[in-house]
């Protein structure tokens, strides 16, 4: 784990939380595609993304595991967690439900996830602001109980996705020495 | 629940995770249930609050073992060879993404009292302080053979038709001694009792090139891989790839009975009131118990310790076998020993099995000689439990049940189990024809 000069080399590992449909993939796909489509589908089949993204003077590897419907009868793996450097948690804007259920990720992570995780809370699908059901101080008040960054995104309109990953590398920056960054 | 379904799994041990992911992968519909809350079944990695409640009734761990989430003891002790069939279904599956390796230290074989790294190859073969002189050379010879065999290149089969010849006399031709072929048979080929000796010996020559090649693979001191954070890694990572594919989740769901019609075919699975409709299902042994028998007891002792096995060069993972004559016993007897380099304990703490087919009814004295090579030990469980094989037959009751995790102290059985389970279920083969390099990168990235 010893590095030496201003090269650094890092892989860590991102996950993403939240009830189906919240946009958990569409988020991914806008950051690592910059794509974004109105009908996509339940994850099947690709649950996994590497993103190599270049700071100021380290690149950093990003494995960014999706859930792939384990979540859906609370059966997620603890090597899910497992490692994991930061951890999304999101809901959707239009569905207190699926605010709800954010908070109840946040306490299994806690429970589960590595103390020193860094915890981002996304409340996505801001584009649909007429529907909105969560408030933006909801969010943000919870957020800031928990420690948590808090963004309000939409991967429909790529509003605040790349400042959302940003901030990530930025916390990645700032434990240049922690253990769960591992090396290449 | 109430949907149908191709196939439900019950249980999610290695095998059935195994199977599942290959199912869902092959566009099957699949869901999977397990009784219990954790994956893994009888191949789970436990943490400490996890054993002391399934050894000591419940009683709190002591705290100089540090913090129970630091462990992950297997409750199936294995090494992964690293050119072996695990490592194929892993890369042919991209599975390998999900889980980090790193090389096992070393592999040791107990003679005469004293336990010895075990010689690989023709260039080992000459250090060993195993063999004399003159066997050295002669053992040299053997392994070249070995090593430049090929099934497809006549040239190197020297005449000898491995079909036909038995590796007795296979071993005969080059005059090993007695000592010599315990070593190779029993630590190289890991044969557990000398049947082998009587048999074609193509299956002990490549038994002995797959152990010589898994070594050559990284350069640790063993042929050996080890997942980080345990075994118990394994079936969450195949169950990540069914459910990647569609594969539908359940843990914690009791009973789990599976129903049958008239004709006794299985049809569905229900669970707290429930029924999931299907036509095919897998299981372990523990969810058809009416439709297995007993072929088999094991004994083993898990040891807590803060230090790694004596005589082992310091290696934080090691597996020693102890031969079935140099202890006078019918199967040989193991030891496995895993620490905090490999994330199954904290800093500074190791963990070791003991192991053997169990042929009295007392662990505590038959494991005693495995015990005894230890050194001090903080804590120590001792347990046996039953081994079974199914007794069905799948064509009349839809139901493909595995059988239990075997002696080997490896994973090329299992594979065979969960390859031949794969074309019953789907009428078509397994094809692992995989280039093993892709395996590399992700086990040197841990050096
Ligand atoms: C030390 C020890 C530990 C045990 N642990 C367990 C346990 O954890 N769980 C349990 O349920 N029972 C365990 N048992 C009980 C034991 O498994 C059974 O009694 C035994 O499996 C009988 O099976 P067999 O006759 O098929 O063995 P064998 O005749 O030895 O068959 C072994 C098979 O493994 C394959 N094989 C083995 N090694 C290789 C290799 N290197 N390369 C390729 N193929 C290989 C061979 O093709 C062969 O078909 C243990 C026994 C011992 C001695
Ligand atoms: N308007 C709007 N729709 C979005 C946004 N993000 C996602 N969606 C839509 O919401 C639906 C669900 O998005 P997914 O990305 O599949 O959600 P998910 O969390 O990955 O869902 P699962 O894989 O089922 O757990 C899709 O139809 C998306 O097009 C957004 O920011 N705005
Ligand atoms: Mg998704």
């Amino acid at each position: 784990m010893a590095r030496t000069g201003g090269n650094k080399n890092l892989q860590a590992k991102l996950v993403l939380l939240g009830d189906m449909g919240t946009g958990k993939t569409s988020l991914v796909l806008r950051f690592v595609k910059g794509q974004f489509q109105d009908y996509q589908e339940s994850t099947i089949g690709a649950a996994f993304f590497t993103q190599v993204l270049s700071l100021n003077e380290a690149t950093i590897k990003f494995d960014i595991w999706d859930t792939a419907g384990q979540e859906r009868y609370h059966s997620l793996a603890p090597m899910y967690y497992r490692g994991a450097a930061a951890a999304v948690v999101i809901y959707d804007i239009t569905s207190m439900d699926s605010f709800m259920r954010a908070k109840k990720w946040v306490q299994e992570l806690q429970a589960q996830g590595n103390p020193n995780v860094v915890m981002f809370l996304a409340a996505n699908k801001a584009d649909l602001e007429e529907k909105r059901k969560v408030g933006v101080e909801e969010g943000e008040q919870y957020a800031k109980e928990n420690g948590m960054f808090f963004v309000e995104t939409s991967a429909k309109t790529a509003q605040n996705v790349n400042e959302l990953f940003y901030e990530i590398e930025l916390s990645f920056e700032s434990m240049s020495d922690a253990n769960k960054l591992e090396a290449i | 629940m109430d949907e149908e379904y191709d196939v439900v799994v019950l249980g999610t041990g290695l095998k059935e995770c195994i199977l599942s992911g290959l199912l869902s992968v092959n566009g099957l519909k699949v869901l999977h249930m397990d009784r219990n809350e954790y994956y893994g079944g009888e191949s789970t990695s436990l943490n400490l609050n996890q054993l002391w409640k399934r050894f000591r009734d419940g009683d709190k761990p002591p705290e100089r073992l540090g913090s129970s989430k630091e462990y992950n003891v297997d409750m199936i002790p294995k090494f992964m060879m690293a050119n072996g069939a695990l490592v194929r279904v892993l890369i042919h599956t991209d599975v390998t993404k999900y889980l980090n390796f790193k090389a096992v230290d070393g592999s040791f074989v107990y003679n005469k009292g004293k336990i010895h790294k075990v010689p690989a190859n023709d260039v080992e073969a000459l250090k060993s302080p195993l063999m004399g002189l003159f066997e050295k050379r002669r053992a040299r010879k053997f392994f070249i053979y070995v090593q430049d065999y090929e099934d497809n290149d006549p040239k190197s089969h020297e005449g000898l038709d491995l079909n036909k010849v038995t590796a007795r006399d296979l071993i005969s031709r080059y005059g090993l001694d007695d000592n010599t072929v315990e070593f190779i048979g029993h630590a190289l080929a890991l044969y557990r009792n000398d049947a082998y000796l009587d048999e074609p010996a193509l299956d002990f020559v490549k038994r002995v090139k797959l152990y010589a090649e898994s070594l050559a693979r990284f350069q640790g001191g063993s042929p050996y891989i080890y997942p980080l954070y345990g075994l118990g890694e394994l079936p969450q990572g195949f169950a990540r790839l069914s459910a990647v594919y569609g594969g539908t989740y359940m843990l914690g769901k009791p009973e789990c009975k599976v129903e049958f019609d008239e004709n006794g075919k299985a049809f569905g699975v229900t669970s707290e009131g429930e029924t999931a409709k299907c036509k095919k299902v897998v299981c372990d042994p523990s969810y058809l118990p009416n439709k297995v028998k007993k072929v088999g007891k094991v004994a083993r002792a898990i040891c807590f310790m803060s230090h790694p096995i004596p005589n082992t060069n310091d290696s934080h993972s090691a597996q020693v076998i102890l031969p079935q004559k140099q202890l006078g016993r019918r199967s040989d007897m193991y030891l496995f020993c895993c620490s905090y380099s490999h994330n199954i304990a904290p800093k500074g703490k190791y963990i070791a099995f003991v192991l053997t087919e169990a042929e009295t009814d007392d662990p505590r004295v038959e494991l005693k000689p495995g015990i005894d090579l230890l050194g001090p030990v903080d804590e120590i469980f001792f347990d046996t439990y039953d081994r079974f094989e199914p007794t069905n037959q799948h064509d009349v009751d839809n139901c493909f049940i595995s059988t239990s995790y075997d002696a080997t102290t490896h994973f090329e059985t299992t594979v065979q189990d969960v390859i031949a389970m794969y074309s019953k279920i789907t009428g078509k083969d397994l094809d692992l024809s995989v280039d093993l390099s892709a395996a590399s990168a992700a086990a040197d990235s841990e050096e």
